[in-house]
């Protein structure tokens, strides 16, 4: 029992790497889907996605093969279209709220026919979208994440010049980054941030970090407008005893490097503890699952009502061989020699609903030990509230304030995780469109 | 059990399903499949003339996904040597005696060819003809098919020569490639005919091909106006049989009906509209002719619901029903309800008003769904809505009279009551 890589073969990687939502294997397949869409009006699953893509419409341009046009629909909402295909937590958006679970039917496959219109365009690299003539205005973004690249495509359409400083030596942000290697390949998020890029007008400069290489007011000075799209990144701590003992890691940096090496060569525990059971959390334990690991156990300190992932990628993690421990909450790591051994969890049991009529778990004074070797922490994310300070941007616990996307600095304005402490990815590509409109209607205050 | 067992002209049948002249019933193979699964008769594709047919043949008209809602062809009559075709007859007629069989004949124009063909038919033992007065391609150019059918005095002719030979029934096939199928309809049963039967295939265009711009079917780069068939001819072979069913010298013979007939329900509608028996090809062409298990099985069921012991309980039944515009009631009224329980919130009936209709739906706007509810006065009953609705009963239309009075256009306007009034 040891935390080591190369634990299978590199069949078996490829194998439990596949992705996880294979795409229509033909026309005739998205055809009898894209013909169940009833074409509502007002149609929930549009109000339900956080960027109001027009799904009844895009559907329908499948069902005349105008896959062009279904494309660009999308697109032009949700520059990551592509991306949120595959990443979205579909059950509580779009697909959650098609009329057909009324109906107790199954829901219009969404994301999978918007996965369908987008990898053509992308594999076609249909030019779906003309810049502006230039305008002369130049705008600096912070981040080539989501929230980043939706500006950055918002802008340069208007012919605003944008140039994106990018800490890390690829584009895509989280997305490149921070979710399961089989829901999104390497190669797939190259190849969306490229698309995203071919409209021109916007550089990006890698390996350009805020608070490094990078200084908020030199760019003050040289753009007519900055974008702040930092995200967050900063792995909550435990603080217990024992947090910094070899082999207790933070998911983030996990899933970083299964994004940025090859399987064969991740280190991986042979009994892991999971701590967390947000989406990030699923993709820790899975991963380390299909990484070799014989045993993963995911605690969590409350229950599967109060849990911040969806049932889907609950079953994931399930249907992966992951345990689950409902109300169970750390309260040391052991360990010998360095290295650990075991963890000690206290069992929860639920409060008395608070004022806002939450419950918060409460410790029973029973613990519990399980042997483990690896600890993966997953209980949320906090921004970079240091830097955020440093920078002089107003923030609340680390998160930037923002009014109309507009900080409280002249001409900065921000979206994305580091302004809602860390959603979706649709979430922030719809920050990063209001952040350009915020900006669009900065430079430009007479235009419409 | 209800007997579905069928009697059109002496000429029995298990039940009232026959095939209908067409390349299902070109030759013996495929007739003894359709007898062996339960077909009631056939007719036999139509014999006469020396004919050579092209390659493609048939197109379609797909809608939401769905093949075929219509279908066309530019095939001929029988291209099989006319000795293989009797022969075959014959045998299938032994084979299986309780099954009708009849056989479609389309003879050069002249008085000599029918009275042959019809000879050598008969020495078959086939139980009736059915003279092809509808093909609108191909042999309409040589003054045959449907230039005959649109034509009362030439189509009079013929059946007075068939007339004069014939020992077994015969049945006129009619055009609806016409203003009405009335004037013909007269004329041949003015002329002796014993039966009709109606629509054949209507000319048509189904559709081009955006990519070779040439339109379907494909024949070297041309095409030409086919004959058109199916789901999609129904409502205007319904039509078309009342007005045959509604007229007094054409109602004197029974009909066959054709048009689209895909299932049972179909058929009833036909039978219930004046028909004696249907006739099917475009539905067997697409499954093949296992349909007509549940043809049978279905008709049987609807017929033991509602108490019909025999086909002729409910043939012709609704002919009535059907009335010219200015008979019917001005005082009835109905209204959209929207079960608020089984709606789904999709916003389809609302759009529909909205759009194109009296803008008589409110929406309330929800998030992420809308409630919908008729504004009742501004409802005039127009089932829009209701068309449109995907869920069965959502929305349900509800009797609110304006009168208890029953009163009709003639009436209305003699008691100077207001119009344009809403």
């Amino acid at each position: 029992m040891a935390i080591h890589s190369n634990k299978l073969s590199a069949t078996q990687y490829e194998k439990n790497f596949s992705d996880i939502h294979p795409p229509f294997e033909t026309k005739d397949a998205a055809l009898v889907e894209a013909n169940r869409c009833l074409f509502c009006y007002d149609a929930p699953c549009m109000k339900s996605c956080p960027t109001s893509i027009d799904v009844p419409k895009f559907i329908k341009q499948i069902t005349t093969d105008n896959i062009k046009g279904s494309a660009h629909t999308i697109f032009n909402s949700n520059i990551l279209g592509a991306g949120c295909s595959k990443v979205c937590p579909v059950e509580k958006l779009c697909e959650g709220a098609c009329v057909y679970n009324l109906m107790d039917e199954d829901p219009i496959p969404i994301a999978k026919l918007q996965r369908y219109s987008t990898e053509k365009a992308i594999a076609n690299k249909w030019p779906l979208f003309r810049r502006k003539e230039s305008t002369g205005k130049k705008v600096a973004i912070i981040g080539a994440g989501p929230a980043g690249l939706s500006c950055a495509h918002v802008l340069s359409r208007e012919g605003v010049d944008v140039t994106i400083y990018e800490k890390e030596k690829k584009g895509g942000g989280l997305m490149t980054y921070g979710i399961a290697a089989y829901k999104v390949t390497p190669q797939f998020c190259k190849e969306e941030v490229d698309y995203i890029l071919s409209i021109g007008g916007i550089e990006v400069l890698y390996e350009q970090e805020l608070g490094k290489n990078v200084k908020l007011e030199d760019l003050q000075k040289k753009y007519d407008a900055v974008y702040v799209a930092i995200g967050v990144g900063l792995a909550r701590q435990l603080d217990i005893p024992g947090e910094n003992l070899e082999g207790v890691v933070d998911a983030i940096n996990f899933i970083y490097t299964i994004r940025n090496t090859e399987f064969g060569k991740v280190p991986v525990g042979d009994k892991v503890a999971v701590i967390g059971m947000g989406m990030t959390a699923i993709d820790a334990a899975t991963q380390a699952k299909r990484l070799g690991a014989s045993e993963v156990t995911m605690l969590y300190r409350r229950t599967q009502e109060e849990m911040p992932c969806t049932e889907v990628e609950l079953n994931i993690a399930k249907l992966d061989g992951c345990e689950i421990i409902w109300l169970a909450a750390p309260k040391e790591v052991l360990g010998t020699e360095g290295k650990v051994t075991s963890l000690v969890a206290e069992k929860m049991t639920l409060g008395e609903p608070d004022a806002s009529g939450g419950r918060s778990p409460v410790s029973t004074g029973e613990t519990f030990t399980i042997e483990v070797d690896m600890v993966i922490k997953a209980a949320g994310q906090t921004p970079f509230q240091q830097l955020v300070e440093q920078n002089q941007l107003q923030h609340k616990n680390g998160k930037i304030q923002i009014k109309n996307a507009a900080t409280n600095l002249a001409g900065v304005f921000s979206g994305g995780d580091c302004v809602n402490g860390g959603k979706e990815v649709v979430d922030a590509v719809q920050a990063g469109k209001d952040g350009a409109a915020g900006i669009i209607q900065y430079l430009f205050p007479h235009s419409k | 059990m209800a007997n579905i067992s069928s009697n059109f002209l002496g000429i029995k049948s298990p039940n009232p399903f026959w095939l209908a002249s067409a390349p299902p019933t070109d030759k013996k193979i495929n007739v003894l499949r359709a007898f062996e699964a339960g077909w009631g008769g056939v007719v036999w594709k139509t014999l006469g003339s020396q004919v050579k047919n092209v390659s493609s043949r048939y197109s379609a008209v797909n809608y939401g996904g769905h093949k075929i809602m219509g279908f066309n062809n530019i095939e001929l009559i029988s291209d099989r040597p006319l000795d293989i075709n009797l022969k075959e007859i014959k045998e299938c007629i032994k084979l299986f005696p309780d099954r009708a069989m009849i056989v479609s004949l389309m003879a050069d124009n002249n008085k000599e060819s029918w009275h042959e063909i019809i000879k050598k038919v008969e020495d078959t033992g086939a139980h009736g003809f059915e003279l092809n007065f509808g093909c609108p391609h191909g042999m309409t150019e040589r003054g045959m098919g449907a230039a005959v059918g649109q034509d009362p005095e030439i189509a009079k002719m013929v059946v007075e020569w068939v007339m004069e030979k014939a020992t077994i029934p015969v049945i006129t096939k009619l055009t609806p490639n016409v203003h009405s199928v009335v004037p013909t309809g007269m004329a041949v049963v003015e002329a002796g005919t014993n039966a009709l039967s109606l629509i054949n295939t209507i000319q048509s265009v189904t559709g081009v091909d955006l990519d070779t711009l040439v339109p379907n079917p494909y024949v070297a780069g041309k095409s030409v106006f086919g004959g058109y068939c199916g789901p999609a001819v129904k409502p205007i072979a319904l039509k078309m049989l009342t007005t045959i069913a509604q007229n007094e010298v054409t109602n004197k013979v029974p009909v066959s009906g054709i048009g689209g007939v895909s299932t049972w329900n179909d058929a009833v509608e036909f039978m219930l509209l004046g028909a004696s028996n249907v006739q099917v090809c475009t539905a067997a062409m697409k499954h093949g002719f296992r349909i007509v298990e549940d043809m049978c099985e279905g008709l049987n069921n609807w017929m033991d619901e509602k108490g019909f012991k025999t086909l002729d309980d409910f043939i012709g039944k609704s002919v009535k029903n059907i009335v010219h515009w200015e008979d019917l009631d001005i005082n009835y009224h109905h209204i959209a309800k929207i079960n608020q329980d089984s709606c789904i919130h999709c916003g389809l009936c609302y759009i529909a008003c909205e759009d194109t209709s009296h803008q008589s739906i409110n929406l309330d706007f929800g998030k992420p769904y809308n409630t919908y509810s008729i504004k009742e006065d501004e409802c005039v009953g127009c089932n829009l809505c209701q068309l449109v609705c995907p869920v069965s009963n959502c929305i349900t239309m509800e009797e609110h009279r304006v009168a208890p009075e029953s009163i009709n256009w003639i009436e209305y306007q003699k008691r100077g009551l207001p119009l344009n009034d809403h």
